[in-house]
């Protein structure tokens, strides 16, 4: 009972957040409420018993992450958005919501057809015996056995990022 | 304990404003931002699916898509800013031709 009221609480932060990225005019809002949404999501990770997966999104999604974005929103000194001429009030309007809501029905739907629904997720859950289920001890175990190579590629592809960044953010001489 | 439809639910509501965010924004910073909040959508169905099924993988792929979306942020973030220099304007409608 108590983790359905959390999710209720964290879910409704999230979604309130995502809508008022949507709402809002200026770049430097929209990144804020991003932010409430990334922490409301670490919190609702924590009750699926992900407690590594709840630390790294609030480490590197809402502090590495958001933090380049914020810096380069006041970098750039961007302003309130500019509108576009014959944009489509009726898309506006009628077409984010209906997106929203359409989508979420159809998830819905066939998640009903499909029974799970019925099933209830979430507290601390026992593997092998232990409580471990999504502590760093357990994801550290399958990523350096299972997913050791991926895990290695990995660091490639954040070296070929950064050499990246720097060559694009150089200022031409 | 929380039925698993909540949380796809949940993760299907994000995606779709990270959808209609993508699309009515003319900012490119904010449709940059809506793009990490699609990522953030499907990863909150990744760990709904992975405590449903008791297995781990499905937080070792969120693992990843956050390490492949950090990458995406310094290497985009650059490249506005390298537009930005040679437009000053950071309005995507103002930014559609490849030659200057």
């Amino acid at each position: 009972m108590l983790s359905l009221i959390l999710f209720f609480i964290f879910a409704a932060l999230c979604v309130g957040g995502a809508i008022n990225l949507l709402v809002q005019k200026h770049p430097i809002n929209s990144a804020l409420s991003l932010i409430v949404v990334m922490g409301s999501l670490a919190l609702i990770y924590l009750l699926l018993g992900a407690e590594f997966v709840a630390a790294v999104q609030v480490i590197v999604y809402a502090g590495a992450v958001m933090v380049l974005f914020v810096f380069v929103i006041m970098l750039l000194n961007a302003g309130v958005e500019e509108r576009t001429e014959h944009a489509s009030r009726v898309a506006m309007v009628l077409g984010v919501p209906g997106l929203i809501i359409g989508l979420s029905l159809a998830v819905w739907v066939v998640s009903h057809l499909a029974g799970l629904d019925r099933i209830a997720i979430g507290g601390p859950m026992v593997m092998n015996g232990s409580d471990v289920f999504g502590n760093p001890q357990a994801i550290g175990h399958l990523l350096f056995r299972n997913f050791l190579l991926p895990f290695e590629v990995t660091s490639v592809l954040i070296l070929i990022a950064i050499m990246g960044a720097v060559v694009l953010a150089r200022r031409e001489e | 304990m929380v039925p698993l439809s909540y949380y796809l639910v949940l993760s299907a509501i994000l995606f779709a404003c990270g959808v209609a965010g993508f699309l009515i924004k003319r900012n490119i910073i904010t449709i940059f931002l809506s793009i990490e909040l699609m990522l953030n959508g499907v990863n909150l169905s990744f760990v709904a699916f992975a405590a449903q099924l008791k297995s781990l993988d499905g937080h070792i792929f969120v693992f990843f898509v956050m390490v492949v979306a950090a990458a995406e942020a310094a290497v985009g973030l650059a490249i506005i800013i390298s537009v930005f220099r040679t437009r000053e304007t950071l309005n995507v409608d103002r930014v559609n031709l490849l030659k200057l």
